[in-house]
């Protein structure tokens, strides 16, 4: 039996609508659909997984403004058992320190065996929410994770590393993941999920700073990439301009 | 091509409450994960994608507005965005869904036994059982209420004669709910596959529904028990208000296909360039195809919307729903032909899904009351005269 903590976030859909919010500091929220981040998808189907193989609990935690409460229900309409929103209106502005803190906080009552989290966030990407949280509740924690099986009191786990290499790790309960995405399939709610989802428990708790913990990260500016055509030839013998092509695509473009 | 997203220009997305998101949502995913990927093949070869069938019945989304027996009891309108969701994989797949749902288990959850109920409805929506109704017959289709299907009593027993034709699911079908003329009106009977006298056979040709299983039913002296009746309904509103349900679902599944349509359009003139390195869509001819096509998926959405408040209150009546189905399943053929026409060459493969909605869109207009018959319920409604015969 455990008890599987899942942090999911909500974050912009990926081919959502994109235009500068007028501040120039963000992008226009009214224009935006939610959905839930891709690896925390990942993150939560796992967990329920390990709940249906070894019993037990699964709560997701989850920071931001009120429209946060539509993932949440999905959330539990998927499997989840109950869940806490953390109320939060900035949640752009507030970094991952500040984000692992609020929810360091509101786990100090939960004991969990294991944290789920995404690997990284599909909006700001700093991959560091994770890894911080299991920092501030002295836990150990691996990364990049796309495989979990649970003996007893350990974990054995696959990690993804670079260039189609992989490496399995063992490493001891209660422990923090983050889940890589793509290692499995994501269910889909079932209608009688949906409706069930419906009395299940979300405690909602403000998202209160705790002392000295300012924001560490602030954004200047957002805006489009810029695009500019230019051309380049590149004259001598093939074989030096073939090379001089190379180099230029793979340090400037980028794209070998 | 990008996920599909869904069309929604008016905002009316914010008219729906959060568990109609999930419902809508749940229904998309399925679409996109399992439908999708399978459904060309399907329809090219003419085949039912049989493997979906416990997937749907797993989720729920079959009988998904009934109550009790395992049935989520959703909403009308969560109802409708499934069947949106669905039709915008294939109206072949949406058929299967509204004839299990609204013309199998819904008249044996409204009109059945005990005995009906607990033996059917649980294993119909789970999809572990499959079932047709047969209403048409080769000389009946505007005009049902002159079918000659037979069925007289025997002792405690019922015997069938007639032919039905037409019939989605009909050779899938463990059960058939047959319409049939006896003594005291047109009464429902429950057929169980393999009853003696009881026979099917598939028709082949279509060029609409290709992947949908359309079959004609004979009846020679098929006996079947008295308990075979369903018990609560005679006269020929029966199968009509079955209709009733099922219209109301294709008015909401069209504007799935409709927007299908429309998003491959839409895509493909903004990146088609024809005339000095242009994309099409600059062009105004180009654009006001598609202004016309989003203006009428919008109303479409509006209507559908609307009739399904009316239903969630116990208000939609059948004159409302021929509104619905007519108009919906028009704007939907015309927004099909529209963007086939935009894509050219191309619009006429089947490597994008138009042609697919467009042939299958035909009968739609057809099936459950054709345009016309639709046209002369609201006439009727509108001037106290009927003008059928
Ligand atoms: C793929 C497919 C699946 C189907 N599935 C089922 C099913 O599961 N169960 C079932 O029972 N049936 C099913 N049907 C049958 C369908 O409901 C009938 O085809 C429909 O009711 C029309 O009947 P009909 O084809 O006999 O056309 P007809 O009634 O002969 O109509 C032909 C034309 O004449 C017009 N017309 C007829 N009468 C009038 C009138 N009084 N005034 C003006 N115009 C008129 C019609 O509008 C139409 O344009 C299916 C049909 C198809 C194509």
């Amino acid at each position: 039996m455990m008890k599987i903590v899942v942090v999911i976030k909500q974050v912009p859909a990926r081919d959502s609508f994109l235009r500068v919010d007028p501040g120039g500091a963000w992008i226009q929220e009214s224009d935006l659909n939610y959905e839930i981040n891709e690896p925390d998808a990942y993150a939560l189907e796992a967990g329920l997984q390990l709940k249906e193989k070894s019993g037990g609990e699964v709560v997701v935690v989850s920071t931001g403004p009120a429209r946060v409460a539509s993932t949440i229900r999905e959330a539990l309409a998927k499997g989840a058992d109950r869940a806490i929103h953390i109320e939060q209106e900035d949640v752009a502005g507030a970094g991952p320190l500040a984000t692992a803190r609020v929810i360091a906080s509101a786990l100090e009552t939960e004991k969990p065996d294991l944290i789920l989290t995404g690997l990284q966030s599909d909006d700001f990407g700093y991959g560091q929410t994770g890894v911080i949280l299991a920092e501030l509740m002295g836990l150990p924690h691996a990364t990049i994770i796309m495989n979990v099986e649970v003996n007893g009191a350990s974990l054995r786990l696959k990690r993804e590393l670079e260039n189609g290499y992989f490496q399995h790790v063992e490493m001891p309960l209660p422990a923090l993941l983050t889940m890589q995405s793509g290692s499995n399939k994501l269910r889909y709610a079932t209608l009688m999920g949906i409706k069930k989802a419906k009395t299940k428990e979300v405690r909602t708790i403000a998202g209160v700073q705790p002392e000295g913990a300012g924001t560490s990260i602030r954004i200047e500016r957002v805006y489009m990439p810029g695009s500019s055509k230019q051309s380049q030839i590149f004259d001598g013998p093939p074989r030096e301009a073939a090379a001089k092509l190379v180099e230029k695509l793979k340090f400037e473009a980028r794209v070998l | 091509m990008q996920s599909f997203r869904g069309v929604d220009y008016l905002l009316i997305d914010s008219q729906l409450d959060s568990q109609e998101h999930l419902v809508r949502q749940t229904a998309r995913e399925f679409v996109e994960g399992a439908v999708i990927p399978v459904i060309r093949d399907a329809y090219r070869e003419g085949r039912f994608p049989t493997q979906l069938i416990p997937e749907l019945g797993r989720l729920g989304f079959l009988g998904a507005n009934l109550e009790g027996y395992g049935c989520a009891g959703m909403s009308n309108v969560e109802y409708g965005l499934i069947m949106q969701e669905l039709e915008r994989g294939d109206s072949g797949l949406r058929s299967f869904v509204s004839v299990q749902g609204a013309l199998v288990m819904y008249p044996i959850w409204k009109y059945g036994s005990d005995d009906q109920k607990n033996r059917w409805l649980p294993a119909l929506h789970k999809g572990e059982a499959v079932g047709c109704f047969g209403l048409t017959e080769p000389d009946f289709g505007s005009n049902p209420a002159a079918m000659r299907t037979t069925a007289a009593r025997d002792g405690a027993d019922w015997v069938l004669n007639g032919e039905k034709t037409w019939i989605t699911n009909g050779s899938s079908a463990d059960v058939s709910l047959v319409w049939a003329r006896t003594d005291s009106g047109i009464r429902g009977f429950l057929v169980e596959k393999g009853t003696r006298g009881y026979a099917t056979s598939d028709i082949h040709g279509k060029m609409s529904m290709r992947a949908s299983v359309t079959s004609s039913l004979s009846f020679a002296d098929c006996r079947v028990p008295g308990a075979a009746l369903l018990p609560g309904v005679s006269g020929l509103k029966g199968p009509l208000s079955c209709l009733s349900q099922a219209r109301y679902g294709i008015g909401w599944g069209v504007i799935g296909a409709a927007m299908d349509c429309y998003e491959t359009a839409r895509q493909y003139t903004m990146l088609r360039k024809q005339f000095d390195d242009r994309p099409i869509a600059s062009h105004q001819l180009v654009q006001e195809k598609l202004a016309d096509m989003i203006t009428e998926i919008t109303k479409a959405q509006l209507l559908a919307l609307h009739a399904g408040r009316l239903k969630d209150q116990g208000k939609l009546e059948p004159a409302h729903i021929s509104m619905l189905k007519r108009n919906n399943a028009a704007i939907a053929l015309d927004i099909a032909r529209a963007s086939r026409d935009l894509l050219g060459a191309n619009g006429v493969t089947d490597e994008y899904p138009i042609m697919r909605h467009l042939c299958n869109l035909e009968t739609v207009k057809t099936y459950e009351g054709t345009d016309h018959i639709h046209a002369l319920v609201i006439g009727e409604r509108v001037t106290g005269i009927a003008a059928y015969r």
